[in-house]
């Protein structure tokens, strides 16, 4: 559990920041009369911190899963998987997912709507290669004999993939939503309508977010599953003991 | 040290965000899928009281065959394994947990807050739909074959899946799938509580301004966010396990004489998921039982909250203790026994900033003006029974204490007294508090001390004398306590009289669901603000509030919401959306 | 100013019940004496704590009620008091959690001529494993369970060739020895639990836990299982008798040779199958 804590600890300290620049010593009774808070108390759209919440929900999912798969990994019974090829394959194509998003973000911000178009199809279709990509996997690794129950370790990696993934999945829901918000949305139209390009900017925002986010997590996962983290552990282990 | 610009004259418009309100065109959308949060804290305060009723009545039933083993023919021992197992499971999580996030939460936070609703109204209505699905699959399992569980609320593997367990077959399925269900509509809801305390607050609601309520609500709902996906995660390896032959708690078993195909799982894995959503879920019910106590007790003393910075602080800081106090409960699992000293003092420590609580609550009644309300009696009831509850769990908490403790009825008395009747007393005042601006009536005071008296003595005489029973060696768990050489027959004279005991209360709170109906339409006109409460929410200007909750404006905040009996003021309270008065200062000592 | 009054009765009934009622703990059988006076050390101090917390709530209420022309004081807060209150409170649960701790690390140190035993749960019923001789216990493993061999035990394994295996019989324990019980289960989770022991720890499938604790009282004591195992939880009894040396030697000594009696019963029986094949 020293992971999750570890990553509790790091959410308590945001929080910890955020609550000292609250002003939390000062003495409400005493203040009587308008207190406008500084333009910095909230800066960002109500919709990126709900979202960066949310990041903080799924990474304690994640960070549990982990937990216990360190823990579960000390058992004798546990035979590492070999590491599929095409995992790396997988890997670039999330990382060009990320960066299809990224970049998309940048034609946004110049306002190029046919940048936009292009950027979030070819995020969409580097995603869905991924998730396909996964799935051949789990097809081959089943052809090979390494099914699900015969060993904690192929569970926790089916596990993990299928959590991540189911993550990914709804990823794609909300990218998908984006898409057609930016092909609905008029070229000429939109310079006179900021509120609707603004929508359209702050979805984009948000999918690159949880792109970066699921991104991370998957190269977590990877580094776990491709057995690096294994020595990892043993060094913590090694020092907490 | 007042660097703050004191005078309204001239402040620009609020520049929150205002919330795209969501209007309602049909009264389909207007009362059953409704996306205004105070629809839904109806929906979800009437969903989770009904759920709390028939766990009410599986207790009875429980009792009945402890006090008179035998006698109901249609209990026998796996049917009183799944009547722990749902009255517990319902309690904690459909009940307490829905009641005063959703309920409660729902109601409370943009009202108190002067927003004009969540600010993902249509996540927070889909959060409803989820809770009511992961209920109705709960049912569901009383009707499947083989029944629901019987593996106890903690469904402690192997046996929450093995054979000897009631509901192996499908009972299990359902309880763990209508488990994960609930969790991703807490989800979406505490999503909500927790960004509309972030940015929804109206201008001039600075974070310390904000009543204690509020406080509680929104760090019990940032705990809940962090500790259910513990509870999801274990879910979904049980369901793994019972249903694809996974081993991820589950060591080599000999079931009945076969060997079973599992083998190298680990079942204190479990416990360590399970306890650390389970003890941050006992804050999380605790933590908004303790925000409203501290609004009812200043609201009907007259008198500011005493502390106001100690308490919010105390709050954040049991809060983040309470994420490593969870191996409290495994004591005596077979864990490590070296953690045993870790945890210990961690859960002695958090002990201190809930006596500070207990302590201004307290000192806010002294020097006070006490009016003996019914709202005022059931907070005053939570501070004997916490306190009482509180105090026990210093011997839980205490690892060699734990040791001969744990495991008997003590541990059931303790946490009945603690997180059971404690809370429930606070939501019973919260609601004859708040329902005059819910429903623009008072309840029946007269009913409601009835009520009071039955509940709050009944629910003592249940849980006090057993405690004693624990410390003589009474397992909790047992189908009937049975016969040793330590029981003398009084302690089983004891189980009758505390069985009579749960019956009456129960049956007093029947008048309390009268009460709730009767009063919609026969009950007092309570205005605006009947309790002459400085918070927001009794300041809106038409009661119950509609759709938006405030008029055309937003209220602008220039104090805090304790500001009653202010030396120099014209009456005896200063709503939060008054501007200053002149002399109000002079009173004000630094 | 009935809720006064009724503060005041749950404060004194509290305590008058406490003192007068007929429900308290078994005498002890163990050495474990060090719980039983933590847990009357942590009654002081939060029966204290209790009773002045009540007691104070009366007072507010009586004295403080609503009065016509009554005003509630203004003070937010009183820093003083509330660091004083704090302190207090601090002292107190170090004098709870320092006792505490300290029988604590007595519990979980088993002293180094303690002598083992084994107590094995199974749904629904106790079984036992006593070291002969050799004063050590054989290896097990759960592969070898079957129905002449109920605990599992490896008849390879030298030291477990003279272990005494008791099945639906009581466990005898000798007066004033330690005694380190370690606790196996093959099925689900278990707790063995004498109160007259005060000691208890659950026994979970898959891996072995322990306990020590040195008899002080000879009798008969029932054992309870204290963690839900299933629908015969509260059936799940047994025996364990602590008697003298003497007595206790005797017993092993018969025990011992009815265990040989069956090995070579067991042994024959095999042979007479093989012959007739």
């Amino acid at each position: 559990m020293t992971i999750v804590l570890a990553f509790l600890a790091i959410l308590i300290g945001i929080a910890a920041w955020w609550l000292s620049t609250q002003r939390i010593m000062s003495k409400p009774w005493l203040e009587i009369g308008v207190i406008d808070e500084p333009p910095a108390a909230r800066p960002l759209p109500t919709a990126k911190i709900g979202l960066g919440v949310f990041l903080a929900v799924a990474g304690v999912l994640f960070a549990l899963s982990i937990s216990a798969y360190s823990m579960r990994l000390q058992a004798a019974d546990w035979w590492p998987l070999p590491v599929p090829r095409l995992l790396w394959i997988n890997t670039g194509l999330l990382i060009l997912a990320s960066a299809a998003l990224e970049w998309t973000k940048a034609q946004s911000r110049h306002a190029n709507l046919d940048g936009v178009r292009f950027g979030l199809i070819g995020a969409g279709i580097f995603t869905l290669a991924f998730v396909i990509g996964q799935l051949v996997v789990w097809r081959e690794l089943v052809g090979e004999g390494y099914f699900l129950a015969s060993n904690p370790a192929n569970a926790f990696f089916y596990l993990m993939t299928g959590l991540h993934g189911l993550h990914v999945l709804g990823g794609l829901v909300a990218l998908s939503r984006v898409t057609f918000r930016a092909f609905a949305a008029d070229g000429a139209r939109g310079d006179k309508i900021p509120g609707e390009r603004g929508r359209l900017r702050l979805g984009i925002e948000l999918c690159a977010i949880y792109w970066h986010f699921l991104l991370v997590v998957w190269l977590v996962l990877f580094a776990l599953i491709a057995g690096w983290a294994g020595d990892f552990f043993e060094i913590c282990r090694q020092v907490l003991s | 040290m007042v660097d703050v610009p004191l005078g309204a004259a001239g402040v620009p418009p609020a520049e929150v965000e205002d919330v795209e309100l969501y209007h309602p065109k049909s009264w389909l959308t207007h009362y059953v899928f409704s996306q205004d949060a105070k629809i839904i804290a109806v929906q979800y305060s009437v969903t989770a009281l009904s759920i709390g009723l028939v766990a009410l009545m599986l207790s009875w039933l429980m009792r009945l065959q402890l006090a008179f083993p035998g006698a109901l023919s249609f209990i026998d021992a796996d049917a009183y394994y799944q009547l722990i197992t749902m009255h517990g499971m319902m309690m904690v999580v459909y009940v307490l947990t829905a009641l005063f996030l959703g309920g409660f939460g729902n109601y409370l936070i943009p009202l108190m807050l002067g927003a004009r609703d969540m600010v993902f109204p249509y996540a927070n209505m889909l959060s409803f739909w989820f809770y009511l699905l992961a209920v109705v699959v709960l049912f569901a399992s009383f009707a499947v074959p083989g029944g629901p569980t019987g593996a106890g609320w903690t469904l402690y593997p192997p046996q929450a899946i093995t054979a000897g367990t009631p509901g192996l077959a499908w009972g299990i399925i359902m309880m763990l799938v209508s488990l994960m269900i609930f969790i991703i509509g807490f989800t979406m809801g505490g999503l909500n509580y927790v960004v509309t305390v972030l940015q929804g607050r109206t201008r001039g609601m600075t974070l310390m301004r904000m009543p204690l309520t509020v406080w509680g609500i929104f760090t019990a709902s940032v705990m809940a966010l962090l500790a259910f996906p513990a509870l999801f995660v274990g879910c979904v390896m049980m369901l793994f396990d019972r249903l694809l032959g996974t081993s991820f708690f589950m060591p080599e078993i000999i079931e009945q004489g076969a060997r079973l195909p599992y083998g190298g799982g680990s079942p204190i894995l479990f416990q360590h998921l399970f306890w650390f959503f389970g003890h941050p879920e006992v804050y999380i019910v605790a933590l908004p039982a303790f925000g409203i106590v501290s609004d009812l007790i200043s609201v009907h003393a007259r008198r500011n909250i005493f502390g106001y910075r100690m308490m919010v602080w105390a709050i954040v800081a049991i809060g983040a203790l309470s994420f490593v106090v969870w191996a409290h409960h495994m004591y005596v699992s077979g864990m490590n026994p070296y953690f045993g000293f870790f945890f210990a003092t961690t859960t002695l420590i958090i002990a201190i900033p809930t006596a500070i609580k207990v302590y201004n609550w307290v000192l806010t009644l002294w020097r006070g003006d006490i009016h003996l309300t019914v709202p005022m009696l059931f907070a005053l009831a939570f501070i004997v029974t916490f306190v009482n509850g509180g105090l026990t769990g210093l011997f839980l908490g205490n690892v060699v204490v734990d040791v001969p403790l744990s495991d008997t009825m003590f541990v059931v008395a303790h946490f009945h007294m603690v997180m059971g009747v404690a809370p429930i007393l606070v939501i019973f005042g919260a609601m004859y508090h708040w329902y005059p601006k819910a429903t623009g009536r008072l309840l029946s005071v007269p009913l409601g001390r009835f009520h009071f008296w039955v509940t709050f003595l009944g629910a003592y005489l249940i849980f006090f004398p057993m405690h004693y029973l624990g410390l003589m060696g009474v397992p909790r768990r047992y189908y009937e306590m049975g016969e040793t050489a330590i029981y003398p027959q009084s302690a089983h004279d004891l189980n009758i009289f505390i069985t009579v005991m749960a019956l009456l209360v129960g049956a007093a709170q029947l008048v309390f669901v009268f009460n709730l109906i009767w009063s919609l339409r026969h009950g007092r006109e309570a205005g605006g603000n009947p309790w002459r409460a400085c918070s927001l929410e009794w300041q809106t200007p038409v009661t119950p509030p509609p759709h938006g909750n405030f008029g055309k404006e937003l209220p602008v905040v220039y104090r805090w919401a304790y500001d009653y009996n202010v030396p120099g003021a014209p009456e005896d309270f200063i709503p939060q959306n008054q501007p200053p008065l002149a002399g109000e200062m002079a009173g004000r000592t630094p | 100013m009935h809720v006064v009054l009724v503060l005041v009765l749950v404060a004194v009934g509290s305590v008058l019940f406490h003192f007068l009622s007929p429900w308290w703990w078994t005498p002890i059988a163990s050495n474990w004496q060090y719980i039983d006076d933590t847990i009357i050390i942590t009654f002081w101090i939060t029966g204290v704590v209790f009773v002045a917390v009540l007691l104070f709530m009366a007072y507010c209420i009586w004295r403080f009620r609503h009065r016509e022309g009554h005003k509630a004081a203004f003070e937010p807060e009183n820093r003083r008091l509330e660091t004083g209150l704090t302190v207090i409170t601090g002292l107190g649960v170090a004098a709870m959690l320092a006792p505490g701790l300290f029988v604590w690390n007595h519990f979980i140190t088993v002293p180094p001529d303690a002598s083992a035993i084994e107590i094995v749960g199974q749904q629904w019923q106790w079984s036992f494993r006593l070291p002969g001789e050799d004063g050590k216990l054989g290896r097990t493993s759960v592969e070898r369970i079957a129905d002449d061999n109920p605990l599992g035990l490896d008849r390879n394994d030298p030291a477990g060739r003279d272990d005494v295996v008791l099945q639906g019989e009581d466990l005898h324990l000798p007066i004033g020895k330690p005694i380190k019980v370690v606790l196996r289960s093959t099925d689900v989770l278990h707790d063995f639990y004498v109160p007259e022991f005060r000691a208890k720890m659950d026994i979970l499938p898959g891996s072995s836990t322990y306990f020590w604790l040195t008899p002080t009282r000879t009798g008969t004591f029932d054992i309870l299982c204290a963690e839900l195992c299933g629908t015969g939880h509260p059936y799940m009894r047994g025996s364990v008798v602590v008697e003298e040396q003497v007595a206790y030697d005797a017993w092993l000594d018969g025990q011992q040779r009815r265990m040989i009696a069956q090995q070579d019963e067991t042994k024959r029986q095999k042979g007479e199958v093989r012959a007739q094949q």
